[in-house]
């Protein structure tokens, strides 16, 4: 016990030692740096792709590839704020499918617009998400049961609402787009080009701020890495799809939605709340924080998140069936989160992990097809992947967990 | 008593004249058939460090609970600055300035101290639903805070604070509690699991609160920490007061002989035939 504080020192201490990228280093491997960490095993698995069938990095592949992680990235954005507060939510797949359901029904079998269809599909995933976090929190049952018995029920409910005909083909062309449409060319290198410029200023005006409070500031290099990482991801993106058919617009929101999301909890005080009531729940509701309200008001948004989802998928499939949602949908968008980083226990992760877990799975999936391996194969790959990043995990965050007095 | 001399050098936070700050008469609690406190008395005066000491179930926990809120007495009057205030809640109690740090600390070890010291009462840039939080400014009033405090023994206000060594930990969750402006403290067993030069830090820090102008109640186990720390020393035993001390060395044995219910002459024969510091050690093992 007496020897923590040497301990914390010394860590300190080496800390400071060294030029920024050999510190940067030093943390990535003391596992500080999730997202550092699977873009690695990411590359891995492009590069064993593509010496096995050269077809995988072409921007065709690439852009099918953000195509089919569309629909599980945007789900998985709803499980990892569900997965910051320690809990689980296991009705994401059923969600998604019975919302796609309510919104092709509408769209097809009653006329609605597009957009009033696509809404109600939202609200049911809302409302379920209200139900679901309110009966947890109130009677207090594990999430993992309410959302349990949530996956049995929703899936009943799709298959009502899809009535005897089983399939729905979706006509209306707006909720084809979402899946189908793809920005023109120069019009991808502006959005680029405005984000990029966008970010420069926001992390100027960042620095100037803590420069005139007299605060610490970030190493100049770091910063400059960082913009220049995110500038290079996102101008050579562009340039990857635009050698297809451009930008695709689920691409478009989905790295929104992770934006937006990563800005909701690292900006704002409902953010903060959500990583302390994960933290430590108790030391939360003694702070002041109300707990039960941001647990309900989280389900609520990724149950919505899960509604987008569905919808999504039934943009990219046409249609809507009754297997829609289901299958290995719910597995796959909580396993993405796990293995870009973002731990089961609460209070630790980025939504960023929900689109780096699902390029994860998208890749592994999409080069076992190109290579044409069954999906027995698949399936285990994708175990032993997560697995793998699981025990990677546990492996170098240990040394941090010991270090706690 | 020494209260008398206490000096307040910020002069904002200290009453004026003698009069304590926090006054506690003839306090009940029962439990059942179980009288918890009987008659309880305690007074605290403004920038001083009232311990207070007894063995396990004399009744300190519950009557902190009484002060905090969180266990409301059934009788007896509490006087808050001259006022009698009734304390039903721990919101009562915040209202009325009165802060309290448990043993557990209740911080979030996934966020960092700033993060930690802010936690529920978070700085925003606009006052709107989603106005980005203001963290330079909860930086700057976190590291002004700190310094106020001497508190020097963290790298950055922007550690995690699970990564902290436990008189840290204590040091953050002494400071969280300034952050409401209290006018008293109460500090639950502050130094238990604590090593030596954690627990100097700590004690270094009960004085800075006093020199601060604020009443500081410190409930321990070790005699030692209360003998360095402590302006006035209140005994409780089995639920009722046993007695009142100078918090000075020549004490120790009236102390010893009040928490025990020995008399002190009997402690006193005890302690001829034993070496004195080895009753204090005796005491101290009593805590883990």
């Amino acid at each position: 016990m007496s020897a923590a504080p040497q301990t914390v020192a010394e860590r300190d201490a080496v800390d400071l030692t060294g030029s920024p990228i050999s510190r940067t280093l030093r943390r990535l491997a003391a596992g500080e740096l999730g997202s550092l960490r699977v873009l690695v095993v990411l590359a891995l698995i492009w590069i064993i792709f593509q010496i096995a069938n050269s077809n995988f990095l072409t921007s065709v592949n690439l852009t099918n590839l953000t195509l089919q992680i569309a629909a599980t990235g945007t789900i998985s954005v709803g499980v990892v704020l569900v997965l910051l507060l320690g809990e689980i939510d296991l009705s994401v797949g059923a969600v998604s499918g019975l919302a796609s359901a309510v919104t092709a029904i509408l769209s097809v079998k009653h006329g609605w617009s597009a957009y009033t269809a696509m809404l109600a599909g939202l609200a049911v995933g809302a409302a379920i998400g209200i139900f679901q976090g309110t009966v947890s929190t109130r009677l207090a049952i594990p999430t993992f049961v309410v959302t349990l018995a949530g996956l049995l029920a929703w899936q009943g409910a799709q298959l009502y609402v899809l009535g005897n005909t089983g399939t729905v083909n979706i006509q209306d062309q707006a909720i084809l787009n979402l899946a189908s449409v793809f920005l023109a060319h120069w019009l991808g290198w502006l959005v680029a080009a405005i984000v990029v410029a966008g970010l420069v200023l926001s992390e100027l005006g960042h620095r100037r701020q803590r420069g005139k409070a007299g605060l610490v500031q970030a190493p100049v290099v770091s910063s400059v890495l960082r913009l220049v990482a995110a500038a290079v991801a996102l101008f050579g993106g562009v340039f990857i799809v635009n050698g297809d058919r451009g930008v695709p617009l689920a691409l478009v929101i989905l790295v929104g939605l992770v934006a937006i999301f990563h800005a909701l909890l690292t900006r704002t005080k409902f953010g903060r709340h959500v990583f302390a009531v994960g933290g430590n729940d108790e030391a939360a509701r003694r702070a002041g924080i109300p707990v039960a309200r941001v647990r309900t008001i989280v389900f609520m948004l990724a149950s919505t998140m899960a509604a987008f989802g569905g919808i999504l998928a039934a943009s990219r499939l046409q249609a809507v069936n009754q297997s829609s949602g289901g299958s290995d949908l719910l597995l796959l968008s909580i396993a993405g989160p796990v293995i870009a980083g973002t731990s089961l226990f609460g209070g630790r992760g980025s939504v960023w992990g929900a689109l780096l877990g699902a390029l994860v799975i998208g890749s592994i999936s999409n080069g076992m097809d190109l290579l044409a391996f069954q999906s027995s194969v698949k399936f285990m790959v994708t175990g032993a992947v997560l697995l793998g990043a699981v025990a990677l995990d546990a492996a170098t965050s240990g040394r941090r967990i010991t270090r706690r007095t | 008593m020494t209260h008398a001399a206490a000096v307040d050098p910020l002069g904002a936070k200290a009453p004026g004249g003698a009069a304590p700050l926090l006054k506690l008469q003839g306090i009940q609690k029962t439990f059942g058939a179980v009288r918890a406190l009987d008659d309880v008395n305690l007074e605290v005066y403004a920038g001083e460090v009232v311990a207070l000491v007894g063995d396990n179930g004399a009744g300190k926990s519950t009557l902190i609970k009484t002060i905090s809120g969180a266990g409301p007495a059934d009788g007896g009057t509490i006087t808050f600055d001259g006022r009698d205030v009734s304390v039903r809640s721990p919101t009562d109690s915040k209202a009325l300035g009165i802060a309290a740090v448990y043993q557990d600390l209740a911080l979030c070890d996934n966020l960092d101290v700033v993060e930690n010291l802010y936690l529920g009462r978070e700085e925003r840039a606009h006052n709107q639903p989603f106005s980005r939080l203001d963290e330079v400014a909860m930086e700057q009033h976190a590291i002004e805070l700190l310094n106020e405090l001497q508190v020097k023994t963290l790298a950055s206000v922007r550690t995690e604070v699970g990564m902290l060594s436990g008189g840290q930990r204590q040091s953050v969750a002494i400071a969280r509690s300034l952050l409401g402006d209290p006018k008293i403290v109460i500090l639950d067993e502050p130094t238990a699991a604590l090593g030596v030069a954690q627990t100097a830090q700590v004690l270094a820090l009960v004085s800075r609160l006093k020199a601060r102008g604020l009443g500081v109640i410190l409930i321990s186990h070790n005699l030692s920490d209360v003998f360095e720390v402590a302006d006035r020393i209140v005994v409780l035993r089995l639920g009722r007061n046993g007695g009142e001390y100078p918090a000075t060395d020549d004490q120790r044995q009236a102390v010893v002989a009040a928490i025990t219910g020995v008399s002190a002459d009997s402690a006193k024969a005890a302690a001829a035939a034993v070496p004195e510091p080895s009753v204090v050690s005796t005491l101290k093992k009593d805590q883990a």
